[in-house]
């Protein structure tokens, strides 16, 4: 192994590509460890507290690109409460005092102050991109100075942010000399922006292949920046909303035959009925289409939309589609691999998707590999017929309305269809549960998910034995989320030495005790066990006995973390 | 052969799921218990329907707050609304109403008039009658169709005066009543 010059294992070092596998490299020996961490320059780091900023930044000199999560993922169903932490600042305050030249930050479920992104503009000379999902904590004074300071800016991605509108002129601040952007997406942004400044700024961005727009851009200057742009390849419409009599229209509709480029399009946050038909002629070329923000759009227009998208990889919509709707997409959209279907009322249309139309999409879309379905009901006889139409999937989370709801037709738990769904695809990673469910279903995924990285449950099983059956059965558990079961200490702490192993667990309203936690955090230093409650303060858990609301632990070598808030009890 | 007991056990009460199998956990948190008092945290006014509050458990649907927050705001199937004698032209979102009820007390108070509501059940003899451009570029009495229908249908809204009403050939069918 070290008969080679180091030029040389550096040089072969750069065909390694994936993460997991430079982490492996690093392994092998000290020297490939000093190697590899000389010519490391993408990092991710999957939990923003496993790991010390300094520490990132002395370990790898040579970084450019970050990625960083931050809270728990059942944060985004409003269960960890506000200031938790996820700051971001240490972060970038830790890469602007080392040599470090980012390039790149890419950030899930982090807190992002406008201060973090003003030093972050200020700080790297060559920063070329800013991704941000899940975010919260800034406001558009903070993507001013994005926009004003980094001049090599290629990429400005916002998804999905909490993002306060100040109202200001953000997009006014991209300099008369920017002319390096490629992608820029501010769908989520609430507020106005100034129009003659996009459309200028679209004017100079040869290398636009990638713009998505929020709700206040008119469709008359939606129509001006296509016409500027013909090249790009993604596309978000903010507003659809015009007269469809008008010139406006009219010309839409000929400036988009132009844009033959368009392979991904999503938005219509507001839209005009009867006015998609302009969308038709591009349909044919799309691999991507997210409509699942698009209330506006009936179940009938989106299904003679959907009819013409025969290239149709990647399909986010909501269930007003319809089992019917499902069933046209399976006929339509051969090569679907990745499907959402989101529910367009807060408990759902009655009705509107059922276990037929995950059916349909199996029988017709046997590329499919994604799957996340909001429905009303699901059987076990239907599971099983997914399950063998579709033995390819890769992420499967299915969630029932009604979250313990039995098989309708035999009024069985739902045991059997999941049992059917592990067994069958073998390169399962994701997999989310609902339904009635006993400690059967976790028998099965205990036996056959040996691929399973992450599982979320929600109001399964009977008794600790469910949970045993997940930590001991699969081995490649990396992140497990656990809300309402009927878990308790014997669960959590007959193998403890399986957490060290994973990126994180987290249980609330389960049967854990204060006692058992302690006992875990004792016995595991390698781990911070965080126990909280319903924003209360931390001293309220005096008793051993109690329950604990919500716990959230992860391994870590970075120790205790200073930033926590009061009602977080780190033991 | 004997039969163990009485046999009287299939007409004890019971709490549960009806899955046939009594339950062995007492502590398993059944998904229909938590309501009530939980329900509170998403709604914060009083107001909220009971036949909604049994449904709201915190973080159930897991549907990501980003998401949720843009579904409350209702679907938006804006959609314009002229009204003869007025000098500009309003918006109405459909997608906030839920019956054509809701929908001439809506326009009534957009422009400040009375008697939509009375036209929807009597179009013969009301001075305002609202009608509404469909999608195949006719001009139809509101009210005569189921309201899904109505909704996939309406491309724009018209809210006419009855004199203007009879050279314009309408036909209402009958009483709408039943729609309503």
């Amino acid at each position: 192994m070290n008969y080679f010059p180091d030029e040389v294992i550096e040089h072969v070092f750069d065909y390694v590509v994936s993460h997991s596998d430079r982490n492996s490299l690093s392994l092998v020996c000290k020297s490939w460890y000093r190697i590899e961490r000389f010519t490391r320059q993408r990092v991710f780091i999957g939990n923003c507290y496993s790991i010390s900023p300094e520490r990132l930044v002395e370990r790898f000199p040579d970084l450019k690109s970050l990625t960083l999560k931050g809270k728990p993922h059942f944060a985004d169903f409003s269960l960890v409460p506000h200031g938790w932490g996820g700051f971001v600042y240490p972060w970038i305050e830790a890469l602007a005092k080392s040599k470090v030249g980012l390039e790149e930050l890419r950030l899930k479920r982090m807190v992002v102050s406008d201060e973090s992104l003003e030093l972050l503009s200020r700080s790297f000379m060559n920063f070329k991109s800013l991704v941000l999902v899940s975010c919260e904590g800034f406001t558009t004074d903070g993507l001013a100075a994005v926009a004003a300071n980094c001049r090599s800016l290629r990429e400005l991605d916002l998804q999905e942010n909490e993002v306060e509108d100040h109202k200001g002129q953000w997009l006014s601040c991209f300099p008369e000399n920017c002319t390096s952007l490629v992608s820029l997406n501010f769908a989520c942004l609430k507020g106005e922006i100034n129009i003659g400044a996009l459309e200028r700024l679209v004017a100079r961005s040869p290398n636009l292949k990638s713009l998505r727009l929020n709700r206040s851009v008119p469709v008359d200057a939606l129509q001006r920046i296509l016409m500027r742009a013909p090249q790009l390849m993604d596309l978000g419409i903010g507003s659809f909303f015009h007269d469809l009599n008008s010139d406006a229209y009219a010309k839409l509709r000929t400036t988009i035959l132009k844009c033959t480029s368009i392979t991904s399009l999503s938005g219509f946050l507001e839209v005009a009925p009867f006015s998609l038909a302009a969308m038709y002629p591009i349909c044919q070329n799309l691999t991507s289409l997210n409509l699942s923000y698009a209330a506006g759009i009936q179940g009938s227009e989106l299904i003679k939309l959907i009819r013409h998208c025969g290239k149709l990889q990647r399909l986010w919509i909501m269930d007003c589609i319809g089992d019917k709707g499902l069933g046209v997409v399976a006929t339509a959209c051969k090569d679907l691999q990745e499907l959402r279907v989101f529910p367009s009322a807060p408990f759902g249309n009655q009705g509107a998707v059922t276990e037929k139309g995950l059916v349909a999409i199996s029988m017709g879309c046997r590329k499919l590999h994604s799957l996340l379905y909001f429905c009303h009901q699901m059987t076990n006889a239907a599971l099983i017929t997914v399950a063998k139409n579709c033995p390819n999937f890769i992420r499967f989370r299915l969630c029932i309305l009604d979250a313990t709801k039995p098989d309708p037709d035999t009024m069985q738990p739902l045991d059997e269809g999941f049992g059917a769904i592990v067994q069958s695809c073998k390169q399962l990673r994701r997999l989310s549960l609902s339904g009635q469910l006993t400690d059967q279903v976790f028998l099965y995924i205990g036996m056959y998910a040996e691929q399973l990285e992450m599982l979320s449950i929600a109001f399964a099983g009977e008794t600790d034995k469910g949970m045993l059956y997940v930590l001991n059965g699969c081995k490649k558990l990396r992140k497990l989320e656990i809300r309402d079961c009927p878990f308790g200490d014997t669960a959590l702490l007959t193998d403890i030495g399986k957490y060290e192993t994973m990126r994180s667990l987290w249980m609330s309203s389960c049967e854990v005790t204060v006692g058992a936690c302690k006992t875990l955090a004792k016995k595991m230093p390698s781990l911070n066990v965080e126990i909280f409650g319903e924003g209360e303060q931390a001293d309220c858990y005096v008793e051993d006995g109690q329950r604990v609301e919500k716990m959230y632990l992860y391994r870590t070598v970075a120790g205790k973390r200073e930033d926590a808030p009061e009602y977080v009890w780190t033991l | 052969m004997a039969r163990e007991g009485l046999g009287l056990e299939i007409t004890e009460l019971r709490l549960g799921l009806p899955c046939g199998e009594p339950q062995k956990n007492e502590k398993k948190r059944m998904f229909s218990e938590i309501d009530g008092g939980v329900g509170e945290e998403n709604g914060g006014s009083g107001d909220r329907k009971i036949i909604e509050k049994k449904n709201q458990v915190v973080g159930w649907p897991p549907v990501c707050s980003y998401r949720k927050k843009n579904m409350n705001e209702g679907s938006k199937m804006y959609m314009k609304v002229s009204m003869d004698g007025a000098p500009y032209l309003r918006k109405i979102d459909l997608g906030l109403h839920k019956g054509y009820l809701e929908l001439a007390l809506a326009l009534e108070k957009l422009f400040g008039c009375c008697g939509i509501e009375a036209a929807l059940k009597d179009a013969e003899n009301c001075e305002h009658v609202p009608i509404y451009e469909d999608k195949d570029g006719d001009w139809m009495l509101v009210g005569d169709v189921p309201w899904e229908m109505f909704i996939e249908s309406c491309k724009r809204l018209r809210i006419m005066k009855r004199s203007d009403a009879k050279g314009f050939g309408l036909q209402p069918k009958g009483s709408l009543k039943r729609f309503i």
